[in-house]
């Protein structure tokens, strides 16, 4: 199949009948990495929770492969939809507990896990690189440890879609390539991704499709060269955006005008 | 910062041994209900005991002994101490609150409340205890559960609203014991916890409610640790998080009901216990839980044989004694709370 994974028609969505997203439409390219990008507050969270159906849009349909998203059984949905949130309230569980929850949705009663499901935990946790602390209770971890134990138990899940709130939170330069390497072998297995992401030039060059939001709504999308090239960015964020060349590659680099 | 400040910076050397361990705990509780069985104003020996047991003929008075009080009484400390500690358990799981307890948020006041008005409407009537203990537990739980989504209330703000439903429920018992003294003869020793008069009839009515929640709780043990991930997470991995609060709070609420109806208003097991279990085998529910209610049985079975024998031949009720160890417990559980959430 082809065309989009996601589609969002006309949705409006908030907490407590108060809308954050106004009127939203868009989607979602398969087998791509899309980054979404925008100022503090303009709804990128909502977008995100709404598409992993943690809240319910207050008006507007989404459509999960072309069904109705609240139509999918929650835990079908849980093969389809993997989210890493920006924050959730950390357990005292060791690791390995944590990423072998990813393959909740997979476990009949009682819950007993398959080799299949063994080999999933282990591969997620070889490719985040937290086998080396499988042990460890997650309340102990440094930030960016713990990051990258919700994002293996993301990709225990294994989902066709992975969404990602902020998933560079708490890493260190070198750690953000490396999910950002992760993130590309994701859509090598053919995966969809959409990453929430604040650092501009990361979301520049890392992404196949970027969609820049405002306001609770979309102030433009396309590919990261295109988008950069209308002046969007610069209009959103206030900033000028350069292109300079560095160890033989074009970088991108925002600057207050 | 961690929910469960306890196992943040330690290993459980018997998560990875969950059956010795369990063999462990079953073994330490036989050995106090033997002994809990043995030891009182008449001593009965071992060797009469084993007898006993295999069916054989003993002396009639220790006979009696045996069947009309020690028994009854051991199997009740038992089956109070753990349905009470499981009830804890799932409570700090489900609430995310390692204050929580029955106790603490209310759940014991409101089901005694209830178990005394039965004891009004129903007199004499042992199977209506554990129901109406039940449905007060359930009514309290509820309201405690509804203020913690409502407001994503703190988990200091949870222990306050427990003082209010307490009160509240312990006010509707103060009234009824004052208005109708004699109603239930054993009102008093039920408003402070203990076992001095239980009978079988008791017991056997709560033993289903007690056994039934055990079982429903130990077989979804691997639900509850998804429960536990937060709401979100659990969401999101496909559980179906509102059905599952509802019968883990069922589940609590028909376990406190349950102790309640047999050993009355008995403080602190449901909290220290859990705590106490914890530090042996980690978060995992699929050991915590039976750890919690062989470690709760132990525990207040033990209680009671003291209570028993420190001031021979008077006994303390053993909420008494409870209370004294589970006051100092739950003032060190908030300092250290205060220390790690400044």
């Amino acid at each position: 199949m082809t065309g989009s994974v996601l589609s969002l028609r006309e949705v409006t969505g908030g907490y407590h009948g108060e809308a954050v997203l106004r009127g939203l439409t868009m989607d979602f390219p398969r087998g791509k990495v899309t980054a979404l990008v925008g100022p503090n507050g303009c709804g990128k969270s909502t977008l995100l929770r709404l598409c992993a159906r943690l809240l319910k849009p207050l008006s507007g349909e989404i459509l999960l492969e072309g069904r109705p998203l609240e139509s999918i059984p929650r835990r079908e949905l849980a093969r389809m939809v993997s989210i890493l949130p920006q924050s959730r309230p950390v357990s005292g569980i060791p690791v390995y507990s944590l990423v072998a929850h990813g393959r909740f949705p997979y476990l009949g009663y009682p819950r007993k896990m398959s080799q299949r499901d063994k080999d999933k935990v282990a591969e997620a946790m070889a490719l985040t690189g937290v086998e080396e602390y499988r042990h460890r209770s997650v309340a102990e971890l440094s930030g960016g440890e713990r990051q990258k134990a919700y994002f293996a138990m993301a990709l225990a899940q294994d989902t066709p879609l992975v969404l990602l709130d902020e998933p560079a939170t708490y890493l260190d330069l070198g750690r953000q390539l490396e999910l950002m390497e992760l993130i590309r072998l994701l859509q090598g297995q053919g995966k969809t991704v959409v990453a929430v992401l604040h650092d501009l030039p990361q979301a520049l060059e890392w992404a196949d499709h970027l969609a820049v939001m405002e306001d609770g709504r979309l102030a433009g999308e396309g590919s990261p060269e295109k988008v950069f090239q209308s002046g969007t960015l610069e209009r959103v964020f206030g900033l000028a955006g350069h292109r300079v060349t560095a160890a033989g590659k074009e970088h991108y680099l925002f600057t207050k005008p | 910062m961690s929910i469960w400040q306890t196992s943040s910076t330690r290993k459980f050397p018997w998560s990875n041994r969950p059956g010795l361990l369990l063999a462990l705990l079953a073994l330490l509780l036989a050995l106090l209900a033997l002994l809990a069985v043995s030891l009182g104003p008449v001593p009965i020996p071992l060797g009469q005991l084993w007898g006993f047991l295999r069916g054989g003929e003993i002396p009639s008075s220790s006979r009696n002994i045996l069947l009309h009080v020690r028994l009854p009484r051991a199997a009740a400390a038992v089956l109070t101490g753990a349905a009470l500690a499981v009830s804890g358990a799932i409570l700090q799981s489900v609430l995310m609150n390692p204050l929580a307890g029955p106790n603490v948020i209310g759940v014991n006041a409101g089901s005694g409340f209830f178990v005394l008005g039965a004891a009004i409407l129903f007199p004499g009537q042992w199977s209506v205890t554990p129901a109406a203990a039940f449905a007060g537990a359930l009514l309290a739980c509820g309201i405690i559960y509804t203020l913690a989504a409502r407001t994503g209330a703190s988990r200091i703000t949870i222990v306050l609203a427990g003082v209010a439903v307490s009160g509240f429920f312990g006010a509707g018992s103060d009234a009824i014991t004052v208005l109708t003294p004699d109603t239930w003869m054993g009102a008093n020793t039920f408003l402070v916890g203990g076992f001095s008069g239980v009978t079988g009839d008791q017991i056997r009515f709560a033993l289903w409610y007690i056994l039934g929640g055990l079982l429903a709780a130990l077989l979804s043990a691997h639900d509850l640790n998804v429960l536990a991930l937060g709401e979100e997470t659990a969401q999101s991995l496909g559980l179906p998080v509102k059905g599952r609060r509802l019968f883990f709070l069922a589940a609590a609420a028909v376990l406190a009901g349950g102790g309640v109806s047999i050993g009355g208003l008995l403080g602190f097991v449901g909290l220290i216990v859990p705590h106490a279990a914890r530090f042996l085998t980690g978060e995992d529910n699929r050991i915590l839980l039976p750890a919690a209610a062989l470690l709760g049985g132990s525990f207040v079975v033990g209680c009671d044989l003291l209570s028993r024998l420190i001031f021979a031949p008077y006994e303390l009720p053993v909420g008494i004694l409870l209370n004294f160890i589970g006051g100092p417990f739950f003032l060190w559980l908030l300092l250290r709370e205060r220390r790690h959430t400044r």
